[in-house]
């Protein structure tokens, strides 16, 4: 039996060799689907680890409250446009106390807005950032030049501001802003200090915003008395939970809601772990999804080895004949063909590896060089799967022309022309 | 007994029209024989040749291919005594392209059970056909004659009861296809069993039994008398 294996390899590869051209077209339906699975599980999973570094690089110590309760599931409902004013300043007083939660580092509350800020005759629209000293601590944001506002102008209705390098660039140019007054609704904010450009981390632009102490955002520019969301810093990954709980408890005792199942509850708490894990659960479908579409490409190539073996069984009629005649079985003649398209599949398929995982390489690289953080994954699994893939689609459309040729009645195939 | 044909028929149906080749052949051939089975082309010695080497079944009648009903075997049993029990010789060769020579001559022990080395067998076999020196040539850069020659050690690889050669000298210039029946002969002399199949009187005379046959019926079965000898040409006796 391993005889007549090895016989049967020998004659496939002879058979192979002998259209060299044809071969090697038809292993291009293979080469190009498996080299499309591999690059595309690697790009999905470099895509996959740019985005997860970029969360990572926001820290993954944070946990971030928003107004309003929110389903498991579903965002909170301050995400839809609703505006829930039940969280406010002295919350974050209170949860920024170590009293309440042991393992807090700082805290950052936030209310955010739009609007029109002027220089003289320039002007600009961005974000305003209402927001507490915390923010150095928790965002890790630089100061470039000048300083931060205080933890009295905090408070004080100040009529300070702090920009950002982008709105520092559309309004001062080059000039120094420091000291100059600019224009906010109708309230005149003495500019104290300039940000250093911190880029778009998960698709926010840090630099498009102006900071604004958060009393003087509430009070003076926006009539309102809450904040739309508290990031607060914990001190280690590992007590997220407990955390959670303390800020929770917190929270609900300060709203008056005994309630403590989370059902009653006026406001939302999340981690970035958790939403570590929600990116990740996002990115792994759309990673699969792509792998569905280029896994298609394999079955076309499929299509096309069925087509090319076809082409041989009509080809070889006299030789499965012959081979019928010195005593080959209808077995025999079966397992010889399927192993050609196997062989086939499983050469493409290798091929296919190796073109793929270097343009997967060539993509990490270009990607490092254009300044990303993306890994480079060729995973052990992909290579299986892309490989056991090939094999089973040689099997499968290698199938029909193996059985078509060992059916072959002997005296009619000897007597084929 | 080795064959035994009883009221072999066959026809062939092509668009609802029955073609009959055979219409009723009743012969015996026993161990040792040289037959020629001869007879115009379309006459169905061809088609007889493929019942008899189980190549094809019969529309009717019985075929006892060494007292076994043939008629009755599977597919793969008749593959089976293919194998081990007949070897063909073609009038086009039939030898596998891009193969040596060696390798066409073993590819019937791919398909059994070893006995012994195929390789070492096989290339005794060559060298008892003379073709020693061509172990391994491929098949297209050899002459007819050698062709035909490989193709004779290939029938004689499995060391069969009875080999059955189809107009084996029809694609050859007459000095090659002096060799193939000279080898013929030999082989017969040493006891194999040859059933040789043409339309030429000359050719047929080589073996020691004719069975003639036209229409599908065997119109005569005589002992060759004076037979001839491949090897000068000359006539026996």
């Amino acid at each position: 039996m391993i005889e007549f294996c090895e016989q049967c390899f020998k004659t496939s590869i002879g058979a192979l060799l002998a259209n060299k051209g044809r071969s090697f077209l038809t292993m291009l339906g293979i080469i190009i689907g498996v080299s499309a699975v591999i690059v595309i599980m690697a790009v999905g999973a470099g895509a996959q680890s740019l985005i997860i570094n970029q969360v990572k690089s926001l820290g993954t110590n944070i946990i971030g409250i928003l107004p309003g309760a929110s389903e498991d599931v579903g965002p909170p409902v301050s995400i839809m446009g609703i505006v829930i004013t039940t969280l406010t300043y002295e919350d974050g007083l209170a949860l920024n106390d170590k009293k309440n939660v042991p393992n807090i580092v700082d805290l950052v509350a936030y209310y955010k807005g739009m609007g029109n800020v002027s220089w003289g005759a320039n002007s600009y629209d961005t974000n305003l950032s209402g927001t507490t000293v915390g923010y150095l601590n928790v965002e890790g944001g630089e100061v470039d030049t000048g300083r931060f506002f205080t933890k009295e102008e905090e408070t004080n209705l100040a009529k300070v501001a702090v920009l950002g390098s982008t709105v520092k660039k559309e309004l001062f140019g080059e000039s120094d802003p420091i000291g100059q007054r600019i224009k906010i609704k109708k309230h005149t904010l003495e500019v104290i200090g300039v940000m250093k450009a911190k880029g778009t981390v998960a698709f926010q632009n840090n630099d498009d915003q102006v900071f604004i102490p958060l009393k003087t955002m509430q009070k003076l520019i926006a009539g309102v008395n809450h904040v739309s969301m508290m990031r607060l810093k914990i001190d280690s990954e590992e007590n997220t939970d407990r955390a959670m709980l303390d800020v929770k408890t917190t929270l609900r005792e300060r709203h008056d809601i005994s309630d403590q199942s989370g059902l009653s509850d006026d406001f939302t708490v999340r981690s970035s772990v958790e939403a570590m894990a929600m990116i990740t659960t996002i990115t792994d479908a759309l990673k699969f999804f792509l792998v569905a579409i280029a896994a298609m490409s394999l079955l076309v190539g499929g299509i096309g080895i069925m087509n090319i073996m076809l082409v041989s069984v009509s080809e070889r009629t006299r030789e499965i004949g012959l081979r019928k005649a010195v005593g080959a079985n209808n077995k025999n003649i079966m397992l010889q063909f399927l192993l050609e398209a196997i062989i086939i599949t499983l050469s493409g398929g290798t091929i296919g590896v190796i073109v793929g995982s270097l343009m997967a390489v060539l993509i990490w690289l270009l990607a490092n060089f254009l300044g990303y953080n993306w890994d480079l994954s060729i995973s052990l699994l992909s290579i299986t799967l892309a490989l056991a893939v090939s094999v089973s689609v040689g099997l499968i459309f290698g199938l029909y022309p193996a059985r078509k040729a060992s059916r072959l009645l002997p005296v009619e195939a000897l007597r084929h022309e | 007994m080795l064959i035994q044909a009883n009221n072999l028929t066959k026809s062939f149906v092509n668009d609802e029209i029955v073609t009959p080749v055979l219409n009723g052949l009743t012969f015996n051939i026993g161990q040792g024989e040289f037959v020629a089975i001869m007879g115009p082309s379309g006459s169905g010695k061809s088609t007889l040749m493929h019942i008899l080497g189980l190549l094809d079944r019969p529309t009717a009648g019985q075929y006892f291919f060494e007292d076994r009903e043939a008629t009755k075997l599977d597919d793969d049993e008749l593959a089976g005594l293919r194998n081990r029990k007949i070897g063909f010789v073609f009038q086009s060769f039939n030898l596998l392209p891009r193969t040596t020579v060696l390798e066409n001559v073993m590819l019937p022990l791919t398909y059994a059970k070893p006995k012994e080395a195929p390789e070492s067998r096989a290339k005794r076999i060559l060298e008892s056909v003379g073709l020693g020196h061509r172990l391994n040539y491929f098949t297209n850069k050899i002459s007819g004659g050698e062709k035909q020659r490989v193709a004779i050690a290939r029938a004689l690889v499995n060391d069969p009861a009875v080999i059955f050669a189809d107009e084996p000298t029809g694609n050859l210039d007459s000095k090659s296809g002096v060799q193939i029946m000279e080898i013929l002969q030999r082989l017969n002399n040493s006891g194999n069993t040859i059933v040789l199949v043409t339309h030429e009187a000359y050719t047929s005379e080589h073996a020691k039994r004719i069975i003639q046959i036209k229409d599908g019926l065997i119109v005569n079965d005589y002992e060759v008398k004076h037979r001839r000898l491949a090897q000068d040409g000359e006539m026996l006796k």
